[in-house]
């Protein structure tokens, strides 16, 4: 690959800003608008139902579109003037703690808000077709919309703070996405269970706020990041720590990972856009925006790598076990944004392959859900792939936009995947050759489950069940996952011409060049060649041999991958029991113990006052005879005083 | 009232002490008779004599105007309208000296002695034998009432003036406390009349002992045994009383037994 | 004769008069009890005001019979209402304001 070319001096990212002029200052309309449309969808409610779907469309469109204008205007500024704020409103002024309701626009935002509403914008168009049928699919276009204001205010925002509402916003409408089918037990526990273990994260991030106004005195990106070199490393370390299990939450990466894969009990485009795209990446997100901190806390960093490289495995090994297409997705999406946590968690060499490899997979990732959901559509619902097999000869489209996304993620030249995850695996092995082994690993398995994916599902023989006719679904749906196709196809190459996308993120989140011990092009070949030889022998496997309809028993890690790696085993064991025997034991207290001292304390008193109040007979001689009582013990204090 | 005054020209003579030993005397037996008579009107009487005799008693100390005052206020006056109280609510009854509230009686006793105990001991830790005497007192302003009189309207004119506000309070007090409203125009003889005659029995009711099967004045009573008589029916009536079953023989028997002749013996030749 | 021995005089009447309003229950018979304890107080005065040779107990004594009178006034008004509504000039049965 042709070396990178910029003088890249500063290897932190700038994070001044100014004041937004001119186009910029619509980037309010950016979040006002989804957010309007999700008003209009939830608010009118059924009066909205007939032409609802397409309000979301189009807010989500004109979203876009602003974007665009931005996008375009932007380019036009010089490479470190391209950072604006908006100043909306006075959010909290509580003495020192003053928090503006700022938004802030620049080159890091501006990816995001392209492909939250550029991807958003096709998913939108797409479900208005897949939801085609749900009687609900006004509600669904209102949380969609609900989710993409949400998103964009999280990476809009200028404050962490601000940031924190968004991002309790996606965490909102994933819940209600997840379980847009709430009648289904399955998703209803799976939209629950979402929300609680992102509710472990989003603790990640208040604390991380916390510590960042007591250490700091403010939350804003300019005030934090600015100062974050000169503060103590304890401080450092403790607030990457908290952002890094903020990211875990909302990231899937261990040890949070367990609610992503039954995230998949939503619909399709929603583990499209939310589980696979979009909101999954705001750990990404997190962490790179917050570059000055972990630069400055190599332990942090460290925390990062490690976590990053344990979900990536984990993911891949969770891919290969699964049946459901969904979810070896969604252990796909795992393992990728595992190797995304571990690139950012690199420093700058990695920040900007980090935000990268999260757009190419957005868009790799998203037209394979779609495909996933397409397959569906026409497999009436059916996830199971040991049903599915020779959908090529039904599903043309589907199966050629499919495997540009699996060549894509492959990493097959000139596929995007290629330039942003050889990237990601030329940085690891630039900061150790341990991590840049276990990105290869990584991309081995990867090459597997993928080949095991596209095997069970388009190759091999037909195992339909009887009454499944498949066919290939409408033009509204394929065309959106068409122009994925073709931007999962030429994304990489395009915005790495020219180094394009490294120019473009530097100021934000600096940049340095990744320095390897050898040549470049032995890892290439050599990941590729690894990669290749993982994806023939899925092939053989999946493809040239018939793929049994009942599950085989499998080894103990087939066992152990099918049950999410003991995730949820390991999370009831230490976590659910625990607490559950805790509550109880709290219950027990506060019924006995609480409330036996209150309820003894008033019974006590009651009774006294029973006793006392019988004093109070009536008679008026037994009062006359306590006056006398009273007067003589008068007398006998005067007579001891004068004695 | 020099001559009062002459009585009790010194502390401790033999004449007051006499004096002295008698009214004691008679005020404790009267406060005691007072306590253990059953009848409201002793105890009213008992407590009279007690009280003249502190009156006599205030007068051999050197107090004749308090002495006086006693006499008239309170045997007089006081006690006069205690007993005219009495007369309102019944001067017969008379009180059950059982005791009602349990342990209240010995109570009282040991309360009482205890606090009696209690004032000797202080009476004793505190007395002098020597006192000052009155007389001086009384001679300063020419006498004891002029003495009490100067004392009354000039150091302690704010409290009088205030205690005749308390006795006019006290008088409307009672006033409205005894005062009933009528609420209902008086009945005239008339009204009551026509009342009595509405009520469905007009007449009074038969006296005691006459067992009357309704009380129309034609109605004979019943005899011991049960059979009616006429005797208890007016001459006119008899005869022409709508009462049936009268045993006119027997009311024969009855006047001949009063008139104090001997029994007829009943004759059984009806029954059949 | 020792003065003190009105004072002895003035507690022993104080102290039967006590004894009279904690066991009779005829309200009337209290109240005599209650004059005869304002009576032995007054007793006490006068003697103090002789030992003491000045005329403020006397003047003390006098206010006392005042106030007595009107209590006397009041209270036996209260006992004519009492009885007028109860028929009954017992003190015990007018318990009702209790527990």
């Amino acid at each position: 690959m042709s070396p990178f070319s910029g003088a890249l001096a500063p290897a932190a990212g700038e994070i001044s800003a100014a004041a937004a002029t001119g186009t910029f200052t619509q980037m309010w309309l950016l979040i006002a608008l989804p957010l309007l449309g999700a008003a209009i969808l939830l608010l009118l409610g059924r009066r909205t139902n007939a032409w609802g779907h397409w309000v979301g469309v189009l807010m989500s469109l004109g979203s876009f579109a602003i974007a665009v204008s931005i996008f375009l205007k932007m380019m036009q500024e010089s490479g470190g003037n391209r950072a604006f704020t908006q100043h909306l409103f006075q959010w909290i002024s509580v003495g020192s703690f003053q928090v503006p309701f700022d938004l802030r626009i620049d080159q890091l935002s501006m990816v995001f808000v392209l492909l939250i509403t550029g991807v958003g914008t096709l998913i939108h168009i797409y479900s208005v077709s897949y939801m085609s049928h749900d009687r609900e699919r006004r509600r669904f276009f209102g949380y969609l919309n609900l989710f993409v204001a949400a998103m964009l205010l999280l990476v809009l925002a200028d404050n962490y703070l601000v940031l924190y509402v968004g991002w309790e916003g996606v965490g909102l409408a994933s819940y209600l996405l997840i379980g847009f089918w709430f009648y289904k037990e399955t998703a209803a526990v799976a939209a629950k269970k979402a929300f609680v273990v992102n509710r472990v994260g989003d603790v990640g991030l208040s604390v991380a706020v916390m510590l960042m106004f007591v250490t700091f005195g403010s939350v804003t990106f300019e005030g934090v990041l600015a100062s974050a070199p000169k503060a103590s490393q304890t401080s450092l370390t403790l607030i990457g720590l908290a952002l890094l299990l903020a990211a875990c939450g909302k990231s899937a990466q261990f040890p949070l990972q367990s609610w992503l894969l039954d995230a998949m009990e939503g619909p399709t485009p929603v583990s499209a856009l939310i589980h696979a795209a979009t909101m999954v990446t705001a750990g990404v997100y997190l962490i790179a925006r917050s570059n000055a901190i972990f630069n400055a806390a190599p332990t942090a960093q460290t925390a990062v790598i490690i976590i990053g490289a344990i979900t990536l495995i984990m993911g891949a090994i969770i891919g290969c076990a699964k049946d459901d297409i969904k979810k070896a997705l969604a252990g796909s999406t795992m393992s990728q944004i595992g190797y995304m946590v571990l690139a950012a968690g690199l420093g700058p060499i990695g920040y900007v392959f980090a935000i990268f490899h999260l757009l190419t997979h957005g868009f790799f990732k998203a037209t394979m859900f779609l495909g996933a959901g397409s397959v569906m559509h026409g497999m009436n619902d059916q996830v199971n792939m040991r049903r599915f097999g020779a959908l090529r000869t039904v599903m043309v489209v589907t199966t050629v936009t499919f495997f540009a996304g699996y060549l894509a993620i492959l990493g097959i030249p000139p596929f995007a995947g290629f330039y942003s995850k050889d990237k990601i695996i030329e940085s690891a092995f630039a900061h150790s050759t341990l991590v840049g082994l276990v990105t290869l690993v990584g991309a081995a398995i990867t090459a597997f489950y993928m080949t095991r994916l596209v095997a069970m599902t388009f190759l091999g023989k037909a195992r339909w069940p009887d009454d499944a006719h498949p066919h290939e679904s409408p033009a509204m749906m394929m065309i959106p996952v068409s122009i994925l196709a073709v931007l999962s196809t030429v994304s990489g190459f395009l915005l790495l011409h020219n180094n394009w996308i490294v120019n473009w993120l530097e100021p934000v989140v600096g940049f340095e060049e990744p320095v390897l011990g050898f040549n470049v092009n032995i890892l290439q070949y050599g990941t590729l060649a690894i990669v290749l030889i993982s994806a023939a022998l899925g092939y053989v496997l999946y493809a040239r041999r018939p793929v049994p309809q009942v599950a085989p028993v499998g080894s103990l890690l087939t066992q152990a991958a099918r049950a999410d790696l003991y995730g949820d085993a390991v999370n009831e064991a230490v976590f659910m029991r625990p607490g559950q025997y805790l509550t109880r034991f709290l219950v027990w207290f506060d019924n006995k113990v609480v409330d036996g001292a209150v309820n003894g304390s008033a019974a006590l008193l009651g009774g006294l006052s029973g006793r006392a109040r019988r004093t109070q007979n009536g008679f008026a001689r037994s009062y006359a005879l306590t006056m006398l009582g009273g007067a003589a013990l008068v007398i006998v204090a005067l007579v001891l005083v004068r004695l | 009232m020099s001559g009062l005054l002459a009585a009790v020209d010194q502390t401790g003579s033999t004449g007051e002490q006499i004096v002295f030993w008698v009214c004691a005397l008679v005020a404790v037996v009267g406060a005691v008779g007072m306590l253990v008579s059953r009848r409201a009107v002793h105890s009213a009487l008992f407590i009279a004599a007690t009280m003249i005799s502190l009156a006599v008693l205030y007068i051999t100390q050197g107090a004749p105007f308090l002495g006086m005052a006693q006499i008239v206020v309170y045997t007089g006056a006081v006690m006069m309208l205690f007993l005219f109280v009495l007369m309102l609510i019944g001067v017969d009854s008379t009180e059950s000296l059982v005791e009602t509230l349990k342990g209240q009686r010995i109570a009282a006793l040991v309360l009482s002695i205890g606090f009696g105990v209690l004032l000797f001991a202080a009476i004793g830790n505190v007395s002098v034998n020597l006192a000052v005497g009155i007389d001086g007192a009384n001679a300063t302003d020419g006498g004891n009432v002029e003495g009490i009189a100067h004392l009354i309207f000039d150091r302690y004119l704010l409290a009088f003036e205030v205690t005749s506000a308390l006795l006019i309070t006290a008088a409307l007090g009672a006033m409205v406390l005894a005062h009933r409203e009528r609420h209902t125009p008086r009945k005239t003889q008339r009204e009551q009349s026509q009342d009595r005659v509405r009520s469905g029995e007009p007449q009074n009711l038969p006296g005691p002992g006459v067992y009357a099967l309704h009380n129309a004045v034609g109605t004979p009573g019943l005899l011991p045994d049960g059979q009616p008589t006429d005797r208890s029916v007016p001459e006119p009536l008899r005869g022409v009383s709508a009462a049936v079953g009268v045993d006119h023989e027997d009311t024969l028997r009855v006047n001949a037994l009063a008139a104090g002749g001997a029994i007829i013996p009943v004759t059984k030749e009806d029954e059949s | 004769m020792n003065p003190a021995n009105y004072l002895y005089l003035s507690a022993i009447l104080f102290s039967l008069g006590a004894v009279g309003v904690l066991v009779r229950r005829n309200a009337i018979v209290m109240f005599m009890c209650v004059e005869l304890m304002l009576n032995a107080c007054n007793l006490a005065f006068v003697s103090f005001s002789r030992i003491n040779g000045n005329l403020d107990g006397q003047v003390i004594a006098f206010f006392v019979m005042v106030v007595a009178a009107a209590e006397v006034v009041v209270g036996l008004a209260i006992i004519m209402t009492i009885f007028r509504t109860r028929r009954s000039a017992s003190v015990d049965e007018a318990n009702l304001l209790k527990y």
